[in-house]
């Protein structure tokens, strides 16, 4: 680990994994700075894993250019770093015929942005796409154009893609402050020690106001995290393929019924503006609003066929409009500020953050050439980072071949949703190491499924133990704090029964 | 004259039984529905027995714990005792199920056996 | 070892339901008798039930839950029943074709002539699906803390509460304290007590450990690890009653909310569930909807005494044993009917030389091309000739039959396949 690179990334979600990315294709020394035990731990794993069509964003905004250039990248992109990638194709619903007027403004809209593929479905179409879509619907907008990730498989995909291409990727390291020489600045104060670059860029996340408030960039730019609430449903009782949403309305694009790549359906997210950035609690409210959204566009879908929730908080920040003149205010920062030099600030990168990203990494790589960076392309760089097995996918006669060429595939640990010994020792050592159970949990999808990690948390935490070479009272769920395990069973600290 | 109440536990009925005592005698049994409700709460009202079940650290075994349990019951008030000696105790692989690990434990003349096989590691 | 291509009866899970359906397979005749374990040993989950209470009917003893298993591993380890540990079947299909996968073997396949599901059930977890609050560390089921404390000898906590009046839940408060553990509370949303009144005295009155009855968990307090738990009195409808909360300091919360039938590979044989029970539907003989597929033990509904399951899985290994030994029978009767000379296939395939005596059998066939003068057609054994007969002229385009009829069974009985050929006379 040394202290002098050319670039740093503050913060390891799927924007600032993109950008390490985009920027390790170059010729400089790249360090990956993460305050989290683990990458990706922010909203970049707590969303509904939608690629977006576009029609969504207001023309003019960043948000709009940066979603229609970035979703045609996919395709490529799915096919260089080996991550889950479909083009599913959206639908706007519309229920009632008051709702009709709404998704043909919102065609509009997404002509003007430039997205290809729309189409505009009566509600006979739409209910022969989806046998149990809300009778009343009057029609729906679809977009062929929109697609669904595994959204932390992109970012681990990412940041893994760097790392084989020389970058140094550093977790439980958390931005303090900046170091400067005059307006420049040279590098950044971390916990874990001082670390120089010729360029830092700021992809914080939902702490990305308090990183360039420290540079003295835009104070009055504020971010108000907007709680996500979701639920999780039982694949082998609901089995919703399409992805639904419902018109949209002034706080966001409403909660939505989609399928995923895990063949789970999700309902969410809902969208309160709250005032704690650390706040991630599940709330009644959340969850009564969540059934309400969800029956709104499938009415037969049952709570009782949850098997678990989830909570994103999505950076809502106050940015002016790219475009000069129009009326909007919470748009994206994406900027080499004028006051400062060897600084990219990014900013209240909400959704369609995650579709953007591709499309961000780009824009930052053009600006520090504009601002006089000259990129060395590196000759041995390689875009490809190879997937790894998925015993849970495979076929008999793949399986046999796996368990063959390493037994420890043979052993499965997670048994509702076969995830082997071989593919949780593979995370461990990967190119960004998963070090806790929710590490290995959002990479193999172990302990998801109806046990809810019932069977595999304490074989997990003996694999954890022996492959890190450390106690078993070090193995945490998400990072220090979160431990499992106190004390041996016969080992008193205080005394006794009585 | 004091009254105690106890649920009996002699079958899954779960009679709510009421004991009344003068002194350490046992003068009247109220609630129950059989004969056995009779025993537990006379039992119960003079000397309530237990079965006891823990673990025993084995430090070279398959496991590093073994279960066992003592063979017969035991009195209540000294289970915290025999607990103690349980917890001070280390044995030694290989065990075969009730194999006695402490006899006549704390005197009670109950010996403290294997609840199972514990082979070595490896 | 050498794992064979089949099984007489193959068992899934050696729990007190698996190991008793295969000690009765064995006795009951069936020679190959298999049980596979996901565990590293045997014996499910009566390895970490270390208390009391196992056996007062089948033993007329009180034992703790392993001594209980040993006892039946002993029997089943004399008897020659061969198994397969830390091994899980990942596939079933209604032809009782199993797929397994273990570090020790790879991935392999193997038949059976009848299967016994005896893989227990799982614990409900959905309670903890619809609190509200963080999803800190320190939630578990009580069978998972059970195996942590039991068997792998660590504490998960060290103040605890419990929801649920199961008696996973009330004999886990027991056990905790037991190992120096404070369990603030156990929780019951209901009027009455979930698990056996003798658990109420023995694990919560014995030590203290307050029950308190329509009371649930509002709330869980703590990101990383849980620091307290918001208790709540409801209603009998389960409305939180306002004003009644409690904030409990806690680091572990246990959840003993119910047990689930352990089903997703008795789906993938094709096996119905009764969606009351969450298990098979079964007859008397506890066998499911597939023939040779049976069910016992906690995964068809759940049991109360372990005494009763292992008389379950008995019942279910007799049968087992004897739906294999007719099975066996059966498939030793079939022969097959090999298309010969100028024969293009035959159907039926396969024919059971019993059924012969019973009644004709017609054999169905084309000709690979047309012989347009007398020709002989002939049903043979190995060494025997069955039935010859004459046609004028066999044509492709003409469906040609012969018929055997059981005044041929005699011969049919000596032979191990039958051919036909189709010739003209004048090769003959």
């Amino acid at each position: 680990m040394q202290e002098k690179y050319d670039y740093i990334v503050i913060g390891g979600g799927v924007v600032g994994a993109m950008i390490a990315r985009w920027l390790s294709r170059y010729e400089g020394k790249l360090l990956l700075i993460e305050k989290e035990a683990d990458i990706g731990m922010g909203c970049s794993s707590a969303n509904t894993a939608i690629v977006h069509a576009g029609y969504d964003p207001l023309p003019g905004s960043l948000k709009a250019l940066m979603n229609v250039k970035a979703n045609p990248m996919w395709d490529q992109l799915a096919g260089e770093l080996n991550f889950p990638f479909e083009r599913r194709g959206d639908y706007v619903v519309a229920i009632g015929e008051e709702e009709l007027p709404l998704i043909h403004k919102l065609m509009d809209q997404g002509i003007k942005n430039g997205v290809p593929g729309m189409r505009m479905l009566d509600a006979a179409e739409m209910r022969s796409r989806e046998r149990d879509i809300n009778p009343e619907t009057s029609g729906a907008l679809w977009a062929t154009t929109g697609g669904i990730c595994d959204p932390f498989q992109v970012t681990v995909a990412a940041a893994e893609n760097a790392v084989i291409n020389g970058a140094t990727v550093l977790l439980n390291t958390k931005f303090e402050d900046f170091i400067w020489e005059g307006t420049r600045v040279i590098g950044v104060k971390t916990n874990r020690g001082d670390f120089f670059a010729r360029w830092v860029i700021n992809s914080a996340g939902i702490y990305s106001d308090a990183v360039m408030h420290k540079a003295g960039v835009r104070p009055e730019f504020i971010i108000k995290p907007r709680k996500g609430e979701y639920f999780i449903f039982d694949r082998a009782e609901v089995q919703i393929h399409n992805v639904l949403f419902p018109v949209p309305s002034s706080r966001g694009k409403g909660i939505l019924v989609t399928g995923t790549l895990h063949e789970n359906t999700i309902v969410g997210p809902n969208g309160n503006v709250i005032d704690d950035k650390e706040d991630t609690s599940m709330t009644k409210e959340g969850m009564d609003e969540l059934l309400d959204g969800a029956k709104k566009l499938i009415p037969s879908l049952n709570l009782r066929h949850s098997i678990a929730n989830f909570v994103g908080l999505r950076p809502m920040g106050n940015g002016p409009c790219y475009t000069p003149g129009i009326n909007y205010n919470n748009d994206y920062v994406i900027e080499v500020p004028s006051s400062v030099q060897g600084f990219v600030n990014l900013g209240g990168i909400e959704s369609p953050g995650l579709t953007s990203a591709p499309a961000i990494a780009e824009m930052v790589v053009d600006l520090m050439k504009d601002a006089g960076e000259e990129f060395v392309e590196k000759k041995d760089w390689d875009p490809i980072r190879p997937g790894r097995p998925r015993f849970a996918h495979m076929t008999h006669q793949e399986r046999k071949l796996l368990c063959d060429m390493d037994p420890r595939y043979g052993r499965v640990i997670c048994r509702c949703e076969n995830v082997t010994e071989g593919e949780i020792v593979a995370e461990i050592h990967a190119p960004v190491p998963a070090r806790t159970y929710d590490a290995i949990k959002r990479r193999t999808w172990l302990g998801t499924g109806r046990c809810q990690g019932g069977f595999d948390m304490p074989r997990v935490v003996a694999i954890l133990t022996r492959e890190l070479g450390v106690t078993p009272f070090e193995i945490s769920k998400r990072g220090e704090s979160s431990e499992y395990l106190f004390r041996p069973t016969k080992d008193l600290e205080v005394s006794d029964v009585n | 004259m004091e009254e105690k109440n106890f649920i009996c536990t002699a079958c899954p009925m779960g009679c709510k039984l009421i004991v009344r005592m003068e002194g350490d005698e046992v003068v009247k049994i109220l609630g129950h529905r059989c004969r056995k409700g009779e025993t537990y709460g006379r039992q119960e009202a003079i000397a309530p027995q237990r079965m006891l079940a823990s673990t025993v650290k084995v430090p070279n075994g398959f496991h590093p714990l073994l279960p066992v349990y003592t063979k017969g019951s035991i009195p209540k008030q000294r289970i915290s005792e025999v607990l103690e000696k349980i917890r001070a105790i280390e044995v030694t692989a290989p065990i075969k199920a009730e194999d006695v690990i402490i006899p006549n434990v704390i005197g009670t003349g109950v010996d403290v056996i294997a609840s199972r096989d514990m082979p070595a590691k490896n | 070892m050498l794992i064979k291509k089949q099984y007489d009866v193959v068992v899934i899970g050696s729990g007190p339901g698996g190991l008793a359906a295969a000690i009765e397979a064995k006795k009951g005749g069936a020679d190959d008798v298999l049980v596979i374990e996901r565990d590293v040993e045997l014996g499910g989950i009566l390895l970490q039930c270390i208390h009391n209470g196992f056996g007062l009917q089948t033993f007329k003893e009180d034992l703790p839950g392993p001594e209980y298993a040993q006892r039946y591993i002993n029997e089943a380890r004399a008897l020659g029943i061969t198994f397969l540990m830390d091994t899980m079947v990942m596939d079933v299909t209604s032809q009782r074709k199993l797929y397994l996968t273990s570090q020790d073997f790879g991935y392999i396949e193997v038949d059976a002539h009848a299967i016994v599901l005896a893989m227990g059930c799982r614990e409900r977890t959905r309670a903890q699906v619809r609190l509200p609050g963080y999803r800190p560390n320190g939630v578990f089921t009580a069978g998972t803390a059970q195996r942590w404390v039991n068997v792998e000898g660590y504490m998960p906590g060290n103040k605890f509460v419990i929801l649920g009046s199961g008696d996973i839940g009330m004999i886990m408060a027991r056990r905790l304290t037991f190992e120096g553990a404070h369990v603030e509370r156990v929780l019951e949303i209901q009027s009455y007590l979930s698990g056996l009144s003798r658990n109420y005295v023995q694990c919560l009155d014995d030590w203290g450990i307050p029950l308190q009855l329509q009371y649930t968990v509002k709330r869980i307090l703590g990101k990383d690890r849980v620091e307290a738990i918001e208790a709540v009195a409801v209603d009998d409808r389960w409305n939180f009653i306002p004003g009644s909360e409690e904030i409990i300091p806690c680091d572990t919360l246990l959840l003993s909310v119910g047990l689930i039938p352990e089903n997703e590979l008795s789906k993938k044989a094709g096996v119905l569930l009764d969606p009351v029970t969450g298990g098979p539907f079964v007859d008397e003989h506890f066998q499911t909807n597939v023939p040779g597929i049976f069910a016992a033990g906690n995964v068809v509904h759940v049991y109360d005494l372990v005494d009763w399951v292992s008389l379950a899985g008995a019942e279910a290994g007799r049968s087992a044993a004897e739906f294999a030994l007719a099975e066996k029978d059966r498939s030793a009767r079939y022969i097959p009917l090999v298309p010969g000379k100028n024969v293009r296939y035959i159907v039926p395939h396969k024919l059971d030389k019993k059924a012969l005596e019973k009644g004709d059998i017609s054999l169905q066939m084309r000709v690979t091309k047309p012989i347009e003068e007398d020709v002989w057609m002939e049903v043979h054994g190995e060494e025997n000739s069955i039935v010859r007969r004459s046609e004028r002229y066999v044509r492709p385009g003409e469906m040609v039959t012969i018929v055997l009829k059981p005044k041929m069974a005699a011969e049919v009985e000596k032979a191990g396949r039958l051919t036909v050929d189709i010739y003209p006379k004048s090769e003959a």
